[in-house]
C-alpha cells in the first residue's frame, strides 16, 4: 500500500462523523476506538481475573485430557429415524418452497417459505405478488423465529387453568348465544375475505354484534383523509416508479406500512443510474426525526411534527390549491418550500406529494388536493375501491370502551390486539374490561390483555394457519400453513366459526368453501383453480380495478397556531413496530437506524434541545404529558427538530416473554387518544439517575478515511466531471501472493448506495439464513454483536441538520485478504472462486484475523451464544449452515451454502450456473434491490455490468485489499436553484 | 568430599535422555494416534447397524444387505431414493419395506418390528453407521454423478449381513480422492456395483473419466468450502 495515497486521502476527507462524541473528538471516544473489540470486549467479565483464570486453566487442561478418555473418545452412537410413509414431494436434504402470505397491518404480503422436511426455516418474498415482488423486510424475516418462540402460549386456558379446545369451543358458542347483540370482536386489522365472511355470518346470526379492528400504528388518517377529499372510501396507490419529484411530508413511505416493500422497490428504480438512464428522481423530506426515507432525501428539513402542517399549507398555496393561503414560515422552511413547489410545478403529472400516518386526516385530504392540482391523479396517484374492510382505529376503540363502561358488551373476544398494553394512556381499558361479563382472549401469546380473561385460546402463527389475504392493490392470496400448529393453536377464523356455533369447522375447509363460492366453479375446475392459486401464491384476476376519483370534498388549511414549549412525538419503532413481536430477539438486537441502539428505546432530543434541558445521552428524565409520566433515558440525535422529544412505541412489555419483558419503557402510556402521534405541552424533568444504553454506532470505526469509505457526488458532478488535480491513483504493488482469478466462477457483489435506506432487512435475513445467534444487550454493550452484515451510518455537516449516509458492510471477500496471512492455523483461506473462506472446525480463536481486518467484519463467539438446548429453537436452524460454538470466529461467506447447492446442481447436470441462480440472503431480502451478487467472470452477468460502471468504488481502496464487494457511489440530486443545503 | 553420584549415574542419565525420552514420546504419539486416528476409534469393521428399540415397537430385528442386495439383487436406489438428487441417500420409510413384505413373509416373526411400526405409526430407529461430523456437508448426488461408486466409501455392502464401516472416514482419506480422483473413478455403469474392482489400467481409465465427466481440478476440489460451510 502506498503511504502517500493514504495520507492524501485522510486529509482530503469530507468530514464524516459517526456520533456526536466523534464530532467533538472527545477523549473517551478515542479511547474506545483504540481497541479492536471495543469496551474491553476481550476481557473476562466475571470476578475471576485473567491471571487466576490462566492458573485454573492449567489444572483443568490436565483434567480434561483424562476426562476426554472416559466420555468422548468415540463418536456417540446416533440414530436415523426415517419416515413411516414418506410424503411424495419430500426428498430429505432438499428444501421445498411453498407460497403463502402474511398479514402486515391488515394487508397481505405474498411470501415463499422454505421448508426442510416439514420445518419452515426461512421466508422470502413471492416474486409474483405485487406487495413483495420477491423482497421482504426485517419484520417478515424475523416472523419465522416467532413461530418457534418457546414463550408462545401452548394451551387453552380456562381462567388460567389448562383446558381443551373442545370445551372452549362449546363454551364460546354458548356465550355467543347468550350475549347476542352484546358480542364484540376486537382484532388487529385483517383483510382476509374468509374472516370477513365468517364475521358477517356471525353478525347475521346475532344482529348487533360488532367487529372492531384496532391497530395502534394504523394508517387510519390516510383512509379518513381520502374519504373526506374524494367523497367516498377510496384506496390510494402511489406509483413511485413514475415520479420524478417526491415530497415526503413526515412520511416514511419506504419503510412504514404494508406498502413499504413495494414503494421502496419502485422509488429506488427511479434513483438508480445506468448509462441508458442518466437521470434520477429528487426527494424532498420534512420530518421531526430522521427516518429511513428522510435520510435518502436530496433536501431534508427537520421541523416539529406539528409544523409539517404549515409546510403542507405552503405547498398547497404554492401549487394553487384554491382556498389555501400560505402561512408565514421561517427563512429555511420557506426556501425549502419554494424549491419544492417550483420542482413540483415543473414536474406536474410526474410527481408525488405524500404524507404519513402520523399526520392528520385533514392533511391527508389536503395532500390529495395538492396532487390533484399538480395533475398527478390517474398518473402517479391512482385509485381503487377499498380492498380491506373499513378499520375503526382509535375512534373505534374509544367507542368500544364507552360501550363496555355502559354495560352494552357482554361478550368480548380479543384477538391479538393487546389493548391493555397499547391503548392510549387516557383510555382506561382495565376498568372497562372488568365490566364485561365474559372476556375471551385469543392470540399466539398469553399477553398483557389475557390477564383475567375467562378463556384464553392459544392462537396459530401465520405459518401454521389456513387463511387468506388481500394486498394493498387488491391481490388476493391464500395463506397456507407450512406446518401443523405446534401447540394445536386456532386461527381467528376458527374462533369466529365457533362463536357462530360451527365448533368443528377447520380453517382449511372454510377458506376453501369461501373461494369455491367466489370463483363459482365446481368439481375439477375448482380443484384446478385452487391448486394453481396455492402454487402461485395469489388468486388470478383479483387485483382491484383502477377507478377514477376527483376532488369532491372541500379541503382546508391544516396549520394550527404555533405551539410553545416542548412537543412529544410518538413513532412506531423501526424494528419492533407496535411491539407485538417484542419477544423476538432478532428484532430486539438489530441496531435501529441513526442511533444504532439495541434493546432499548429512548427519549430522543436534538443537540440544541439537550443543551437547553441540560441533559446528555444516558441521563434519565421523567416525561410528563397530559398528567401521565414515564421515566426514559435521553439519547441525542443529530438531525432532529429542536424542541421535540421523540419516543418509540413497542417497548416496555410486561408479559411478552423472557426476551421482551422489561425492555425499554412503554411509550403508549404517554399517548393521548387525541394526540396519537404528537402533542404539545410535554414536561421534561431531569432525574439524578443515568442508564446504560448499548449502541453499535461507535464500534468498528474506520479511522476517518472518508473518501475511501464513502465517496459521494452530486448527479451533475457525476455526469459532467470537473478535472481537478490531486487524487491521482498510485500504482500499488502487493506482497500477498497473486491468485489466478481468470477461471471458473468468481463471485462478487455490488451494493448500490443510492438505493439503500438502511432498513435492516438484509441484517435479519442474514441472521435467519446463517444461524447467527442473539447475544443480548450486555454483550452488545461490550462490542460483541454477531451480525455478519451491518449498516454503518455516517453524518456530515453540522449536528443540527447533518446529511446522513448509510452503507451496508459485510465481509468484502478481499482478494488480498489481510486476515488470511495472520491466521496461525489456516482457518481462513482463499478458495478458487475468490471467497475468503472461514473454516470453523479449524479455528482456535486467536482473533488475529479480526485484528488485521480493516473492515471490522469478523465476529467472535466469546461465549456459547447459540441456544442448543431449547427444542423449538433448534427446529428453526438452517441445516445447510454449521451452528458455531464458543471460541470460533465467523463472518459473511457470500452464503457459500447457496453457492454450493447451485454448483452441485449445475455440475450434476453438466451445465454452468446461470446468472441469478445464486442469490445471497441479503440480496434476496433487500426491498430496494440495492445488493447484486453473481459471477464476475461472466461479462454478461448483472454484477459484472454494474462493476464496469464508472460509479463503482471499493472501500478503503488504497489498502490494496482488492475487495470483491464494491459499491456504487452515493449520488445526490439537489435542486440547482436551491440555495439551501445541497446534500 | 566424596562424589555424590557414582560413575554409573552418567550411563543412566544418558540412557534416560537417548532412550527414555524417545520411548515416552513414541508412546505418547502412539496413544494419540490410537485415540484419534486409528480404525479402532472409528469402529471400522464393527457391525452394529441393528434397529434401536424405539418407543413401543416390540420385536427386535434387522435388515440384511447380504440377503437383499447380494442374494436378491435389489438395486441400491430401490430404497436409497435420494442418492442421485440429494445430499442424503435417504433411509427408506417403512412403507417401502411393506411394499414387498405385505405379500412376502407376511407373518415372519423377524419382520414383526416392520409390521408393528407400520401399524402403530411409529418410526423404526436405525443405528447410524457412517456418521460424519456436523460441520461436514457431504453430498451423495454429486459423487454418484461424477463416477464415485457406492463401494468406494461403503465397501462391498452386498456381502454384509449387518453393515459396518470399511473406511474410517477421516478427512485425509476424503482428500486422497479429492486430490487424485483418477485413482477411484469408475464408469457410470458400475456405480451401483458393490463388487467392482479397479481395472489394471485404472489411472488411464480414471484420467479419461475425469475429463469426460468434467471433474473439477484437484485445486478446486480441495477448497475448504467444498465440504465445510
Amino acid at each position: 500500500m502506498s503511504k502517500e495515497t493514504l495520507d492524501n486521502q485522510s486529509t482530503s476527507g469530507r468530514g464524516y462523523w459517526r456520533s456526536l462524541d466523534d464530532l467533538a473528538q472527545s477523549s473517551e471516544f478515542q479511547a474506545r476506538l483504540e481497541r479492536e473489540f471495543p469496551s474491553e470486549a476481550a476481557e473476562l467479565r466475571d470476578p475471576v481475573t485473567r491471571r487466576s483464570f490462566i492458573k485454573l486453566m492449567g489444572a483443568s487442561m490436565a483434567l480434561s485430557t483424562l476426562a476426554g478418555c472416559q466420555f468422548a473418545i468415540k463418536q456417540p452412537q446416533e440414530v436415523i429415524v426415517p419416515y413411516i410413509r414418506q410424503p411424495e414431494e419430500v426428498i430429505p436434504g432438499r428444501p421445498l418452497y411453498y407460497a403463502t402470505s402474511m398479514n402486515v397491518q391488515g394487508y397481505g404480503i405474498g411470501l415463499l417459505a422454505e421448508s426442510h422436511e416439514g420445518r419452515p426455516t426461512k421466508v422470502e418474498g413471492n416474486p409474483d405478488h405485487a406487495a413483495s415482488l420477491g423482497s421482504s423486510d426485517a419484520w417478515i424475516q424475523a416472523s419465522v423465529l416467532t413461530m418457534y418462540d418457546p414463550d408462545r402460549s401452548q394451551q387453552v386456558l380456562k381462567a388460567g387453568v389448562a383446558a381443551t379446545w373442545a370445551d372452549a369451543s362449546t363454551a364460546l358458542a354458548a356465550a355467543a348465544a347468550s350475549a347476542g347483540a352484546g358480542i364484540r370482536i376486537l382484532s388487529e386489522p385483517n383483510a382476509s375475505p374468509t374472516l370477513a365472511a365468517a364475521i358477517t355470518a356471525l353478525t347475521t346470526k346475532y344482529a348487533g354484534a360488532k367487529w372492531i379492528q384496532y391497530d395502534p400504528i394504523s394508517n387510519d388518517n390516510a383512509i379518513d383523509g381520502a374519504a373526506a377529499a374524494l367523497g367516498a372510501a377510496t384506496n390510494v396507490v402511489y406509483a413511485f416508479n413514475q415520479a420524478e419529484v417526491v415530497v415526503a411530508l413526515d412520511s416514511d413511505f419506504t419503510h412504514s406500512g404494508p406498502t413499504a416493500i413495494r414503494y421502496s422497490r419502485d422509488f429506488s428504480a427511479k434513483r438508480r443510474i445506468t448509462s441508458a438512464k442518466p437521470t434520477m428522481s429528487r426527494l424532498y423530506a420534512a420530518e421531526p426525526t430522521p427516518s429511513h426515507t428522510g435520510t435518502m432525501a436530496d433536501h431534508r428539513i427537520a421541523v416539529r411534527a406539528a409544523d409539517v402542517a404549515a409546510l403542507t399549507d405552503a405547498i398547497a398555496a404554492g401549487v394553487g390549491v384554491s382556498g389555501i393561503t400560505a402561512p408565514t414560515l421561517d427563512a429555511k422552511a420557506s426556501a425549502w418550500v419554494t424549491a419544492a413547489v417550483s420542482d413540483l410545478k415543473a414536474n406536474a403529472g410526474k410527481s408525488i406529494v405524500i404524507t404519513g400516518e402520523t399526520q392528520s386526516a385533514a392533511q391527508h385530504a389536503l395532500v390529495l388536493a395538492i396532487n390533484n392540482a399538480l395533475g398527478n391523479f390517474g398518473k402517479t396517484v391512482t385509485f381503487t375501491a377499498p380492498v380491506a374492510p373499513a378499520t375503526t382505529g382509535n375512534a373505534g376503540l374509544k367507542a368500544l370502551v364507552d360501550e363496555m363502561n355502559a354495560g352494552a358488551v357482554s361478550l368480548l373476544v380479543i384477538s391479538d390486539a393487546n389493548i391493555i398494553y397499547n391503548a392510549p394512556g387516557d383510555i382506561d381499558v382495565k376498568s372497562a374490561l372488568a365490566k364485561v361479563a365474559t372476556v375471551i382472549h385469543h392470540g399466539i401469546y398469553a399477553d398483557e390483555s389475557s390477564e383475567g380473561a375467562a378463556w384464553h385460546i392459544n392462537g396459530a402463527h401465520y405459518l401454521e394457519s389456513w387463511s387468506d389475504s388481500r394486498a394493498f392493490d387488491g391481490t388476493a392470496a391464500i395463506q397456507q400453513p407450512l406446518i401443523a400448529p405446534l401447540y394445536d393453536g386456532k386461527t381467528l377464523i376458527e374462533v369466529v366459526a365457533a362463536l357462530s356455533g360451527q365448533t368443528n369447522s377447520t380453517g382449511h375447509d372454510m377458506v376453501k368453501a369461501y373461494w369455491k363460492s367466489v370463483l363459482s366453479t365446481d368439481g375439477y375446475a375448482f380443484d384446478k383453480e385452487w391448486q394453481i392459486s396455492l402454487h402461485d401464491g395469489l388468486i388470478k384476476n383479483t387485483v382491484a380495478v383502477a377507478t377514477t376519483a376527483s376532488l369532491t370534498g372541500a379541503v382546508t388549511a391544516t396549520a394550527t397556531a404555533a405551539s410553545e414549549g416542548l412537543e412529544i412525538v410518538f413513532r412506531a419503532d423501526s424494528s419492533l413496530r407496535d411491539g407485538s413481536a417484542a419477544n423476538n430477539g432478532w428484532l430486539q438486537e438489530v441496531p435501529k437506524p441513526i442511533t444504532k441502539l439495541v434493546w432499548d428505546n429512548t427519549a430522543q432530543v436534538s443537540p440544541a434541545t439537550a443543551k437547553t434541558l441540560g441533559v446528555a445521552s444516558g441521563d434519565v428524565v421523567s416525561l410528563t404529558f397530559q398528567g401521565r409520566s414515564v421515566k426514559a433515558p435521553v439519547w441525542i440525535v443529530p438531525g432532529q427538530a429542536d424542541n421535540t422529544v421523540v419516543v418509540h412505541l413497542g417497548f416496555g412489555r410486561t408479559k411478552a416473554g423472557k426476551v421482551g419483558d422489561g425492555v425499554g419503557f412503554n411509550a403508549y402510556t404517554l399517548r393521548g387518544s387525541d394526540n396519537l402521534w404528537h402533542g404539545a405541552g410535554l414536561e421534561v424533568t431531569k432525574t439524578t439517575e443515568t442508564y446504560k444504553l448499548a449502541t453499535t454506532q461507535e464500534h468498528t470505526s474506520m479511522e476517518g478515511r472518508d473518501e475511501d469509505i464513502y465517496p459521494t457526488k452530486t448527479l451533475a458532478d457525476f455526469l459532467h466531471p470537473v478535472a481537478h488535480e490531486g487524487h491521482k491513483k498510485h500504482e500499488v504493488i502487493s506482497l500477498f501472493p497473486e491468485y489466478d482469478y481468470s477461471k471458473g466462477y468468481q463471485w462478487g457483489m455490488q451494493i448500490d448506495l443510492n438505493a439503500c435506506n438502511g432498513c435492516n432487512a438484509c441484517v435479519v435475513a442474514c441472521q435467519a439464513e446463517n444461524n447467527i445467534p442473539v447475544v443480548g444487550k450486555e454483550q452488545v454493550f461490550l462490542g460483541r454483536e454477531m451480525h455478519w452484515i451491518r449498516i454503518d451510518t455516517y453524518f456530515s455537516g453540522d449536528a443540527e441538520s447533518p446529511s446522513v449516509y448509510q452503507i451496508p458492510v459485510a465481509c468484502m471477500q478481499c482478494e488480498h485478504a489481510p486476515c488470511e496471512i495472520v491466521c496461525p492455523v489456516a482457518a481462513t483461506v482463499h478458495d478458487d472462486e475468490g471467497l475468503n473462506v472461514m473454516v470453523y472446525n479449524r479455528c482456535v480463536g486467536t482473533k488475529y484475523c479480526s485484528n488485521n481486518c480493516p473492515y471490522k467484519v469478523r465476529r467472535f463467539n466469546f461465549f456459547q451464544y447459540v441456544d442448543e438446548e431449547t427444542p423449538s429453537l433448534k427446529l428453526q436452524r438452517n441445516p445447510d449452515v454449521t451452528v458455531r460454538v464458543r471460541g470460533v470466529m465467523e463472518k459473511c461467506n457470500y452464503c457459500v451454502q447457496r453457492i454450493n447447492e447451485a454448483r452441485i446442481d449445475a455440475d450434476r447436470e453438466d451445465r454452468q450456473i446461470a446468472d441469478g441462480q445464486v442469490v445471497s440472503a441479503c440480496q434476496q431480502a433487500c426491498p430496494s434491490q440495492a445488493i447484486v451478487f453473481g459471477n464476475i467472470n461472466d461479462a454478461a452477468s448483472r454484477v459484472s455490468q454494474l462493476k464496469a460502471l464508472e460509479s463503482k468504488f471499493t472501500m478503503l481502496d488504497p489498502l490494496n485489499t482488492k475487495p470483491r464487494t464494491s459499491y456504487m457511489i452515493k449520488l445526490s440530486n439537489p435542486n440547482p436553484e436551491f440555495s439551501g443545503k445541497t446534500e | 568430599m566424596a562424589q555424590v553420584f557414582n560413575r554409573r549415574t552418567n550411563t543412566i542419565v544418558r540412557l534416560g535422555i537417548f532412550v527414555g525420552i524417545p520411548v515416552i514420546l513414541a508412546l505418547l504419539t502412539a496413544t494419540w494416534w490410537y485415540y484419534t486416528r486409528s480404525d479402532w476409534v472409528r469402529d471400522v469393521g464393527v457391525a452394529n447397524a441393528k434397529v434401536q428399540p424405539a418407543g413401543n415397537i416390540p420385536g427386535a430385528g434387522g435388515y440384511s444387505h447380504q440377503l437383499h442386495v447380494g442374494g436378491l439383487k435389489l438395486d441400491c436406489r430401490y430404497c436409497h431414493t435420494g442418492v442421485e438428487i440429494s445430499s442424503y441417500a435417504n433411509i427408506p420409510p417403512v412403507e417401502t419395506c411393506m411394499g414387498c413384505h405385505a405379500q412376502i413373509l407376511p407373518n415372519s416373526p423377524k419382520l414383526a418390528f416392520i409390521r408393528n411400526s407400520y401399524a402403530k405409526d411409529e418410526p423404526v430407529q436405525w443405528n447410524k453407521v457412517h456418521d460424519l461430523p456436523k460441520f461436514v456437508y457431504f453430498n451423495h448426488s454429486i459423487h454418484v454423478a461424477k463416477g464415485v461408486g457406492c463401494s468406494t466409501c461403503h465397501g462391498n455392502i452386498a456381502s454384509m449381513a449387518v453393515v459396518y464401516k470399511t473406511e474410517a472416514l477421516y478427512m485425509s482419506w476424503c482428500l486422497n480422492c479429492h486430490r487424485a480422483p483418477e485413482k477411484f473413478l469408475r464408469p457410470q455403469s458400475e456405480i451401483f456395483n458393490t463388487a467392482w474392482t479397479p481395472p489394471a489400467d485404472q489411472i488411464v481409465q480414471g484420467l479419461k473419466l475425469k475429463k469426460d465427466l468434467n471433474i473439477r481440478t484437484s485445486s478446486q476440489l480441495t477448497n475448504c468450502s467444498i465440504c465445510h460451510r
